[in-house]
């Protein structure tokens, strides 16, 4: 299987996946969206020396990986170059902030490392909480909690449709790498003097392709508003688990 | 009462004035009536899709008239006239774009306006009369052919369409989804007018056939005379059915 067909395969897994009858699945969109992002808030939040605060506030993650039965090897395979980017991003603070805060051994740890450790922990958490929202709430529902909250309807349509097309790109790309392989025996990847006229097809073809899915959903009532609804009413253990988290989490933050 | 009627439609791509540019339909004059099924055979190019495209609104008529269930084909109506035309595209795949069967069955309810209960039962109804009930929380892209096939007609009959129009529905069926299929459309209820170049299918499904070259009306009548007429076939391009030919020869 090449490339883009894995991310089609994943794309498709992650789809799932969220569809899956499981707890964490079953409960409401809305509180689920709330509580990550009230955890990213509040994980961005936190000092750029607050190493142990990150820590406790990492407790979530592990507590809704265990009870969602979400496997972490996953998210650092789907996710390595995100994770990859994130990681990058404190990486120069040890040269910019010399000054000593402790002695681990022999080893001087400067403000700069922690601010650095601290910089990195904050983008992973903030990846993984997005991608266990990912993992456990279809599009279409987390789209309709969106709506819910409010947010404009340009962007909620925004998302669902650049979400799709999103697909249909990755399905052109498939089929017109396929096809280019299958007449290019044993060429590795697409040659470079061919890249100009490959991506000029692409576009076009995954244009025409989404003017007819375009044109489907006009035919059946499309007017520019998805009307989603989610399947599920939110009941006790919904509120429940909002209500819990979000005081957990703020303790943490405050404590 | 006739649910569709044109009259003196003529159709070119690119400039409408422009008389270099070929003219795809020309002076086509066809009515339907209701709960009739319809059968629109020809070669490549002579105008079906084109016919199809004209009919659900995606081409502005540029000369003629098209009335649907009484109302004249028209920007202020259109809306009105795709609430009651049921297009199931050629590409199964482009039909379906949500992420689960009964969430893309209910698309078409749910952006006329009904109330969630409303959008439930139209829903499972409509996938009750292709048979898809228990695939109904299943993802888009794990159904077979066949089923996407009838997964996209369910997401027309959910509209309670008076005139359902369907492009080349056999393309890529294997012989039992496709024996499957006949089934199905002739259980449907309304009119409907199948653009195919399986014949054989289109003798099993529909009463009346209408035979398009280079744009025209060739033939209409009654599927089996069309259907059997060997000579009338192959002055237009097309072949007997398989199951004629066999009979015949």
């Amino acid at each position: 299987m090449n490339r883009i067909s894995e991310a089609v395969t994943d794309l498709h897994k992650l789809d799932m996946e969220a569809g899956k009858r499981g707890w964490l699945q079953g409960i409401h969109p809305l509180p689920k969206l709330l509580v990550t992002v009230l955890f990213i808030l509040l994980t961005v939040s936190l000092g750029r020396y607050d190493l142990p605060g990150l820590l406790k506030m990492g407790s979530y993650l592990v507590v809704v990986f265990v009870l969602g039965d979400i496997s972490v090897r996953l998210l650092m395979k789907r996710m390595k170059l995100v994770l990859a980017v994130v990681c990058l991003m404190g990486i120069a603070n040890p040269f910019f902030d010399r000054q000593m805060v402790f002695m681990l051994g022999n080893l001087e740890i400067t403000g700069g490392m922690i601010s650095a450790v601290t910089l990195m922990l904050k983008g992973v958490f903030g990846v993984s909480a997005s991608y266990l929202l990912m993992v456990t709430t279809r599009m279409e529902d987390l789209c309709y909690a969106l709506q819910k909250l409010h947010v404009p309807g340009t962007f909620v349509t925004v998302l669902m449709l650049v979400y799709r097309y999103v697909i249909v790109l990755l399905k052109e790309m498939e089929r017109m790498t396929d096809a280019y392989a299958l007449r290019a025996p044993g060429q590795k990847g697409i040659h470079y003097k061919v890249w100009g006229t490959f991506a000029g097809q692409l576009l076009l073809r995954s244009m025409d392709r989404a003017q007819t899915v375009y044109d489907s959903m006009r035919l059946r009532g499309y007017c520019g508003e998805f009307y989603l609804r989610c399947k599920k009413k939110a009941g006790k253990e919904d509120y429940l688990y909002g209500i819990v988290w979000s005081a957990v989490l703020l303790a943490v933050r405050i404590l | 009462m006739n649910v569709l009627e044109i009259e003196g439609l003529s159709f070119r791509y690119g400039n409408p004035r422009e008389r270099s540019q070929n003219e795809v339909l020309r002076q086509v004059n066809l009515l339907v009536k209701e709960e009739e099924c319809v059968g629109l055979i020809g070669a490549n190019g002579v105008g079906k899709s084109t016919l199809l495209k004209l009919l659900t609104g995606l081409l502005e008529v540029q000369s003629g008239r098209i009335k649907i269930a009484g109302l004249e084909m028209k920007k202020e109506y259109l809306e009105k006239i795709r609430a009651q035309i049921g297009y199931v595209f050629q590409d199964s795949d482009s039909q379906l774009f949500m992420s689960t069967v009964y969430e893309d069955v209910a698309f078409a309810p749910r952006n006329y306006g009904k109330s969630e209960e409303e959008v439930e039962r139209l829903t499972m109804r409509a996938l009750g009369q292709v048979c898809m009930e228990g695939r109904k929380d299943r993802q888009i892209y794990r159904l077979s052919g066949g089923e996407k096939k009838l997964a996209s007609i369910a997401t027309v009959l959910a509209m309670e369409a008076k005139l359902m129009l369907l492009d080349e529905p056999t393309v890529a069926l294997d012989p039992k989804n496709r024996k499957n299929l006949i089934r199905v459309i002739n259980g449907l209820p309304g009119a409907k007018i199948i653009a195919s170049h399986d014949l054989d299918f289109v003798y099993d499904t529909c009463q009346r056939v209408v035979l398009l070259y280079k744009g025209e009306i060739a033939a209409d009548g009654d599927a089996e005379k069309i259907l059997t007429d060997r000579k009338l076939l192959e002055t237009h391009g097309l072949e007997l059915p398989l199951s004629f030919s066999r009979k015949f020869s």
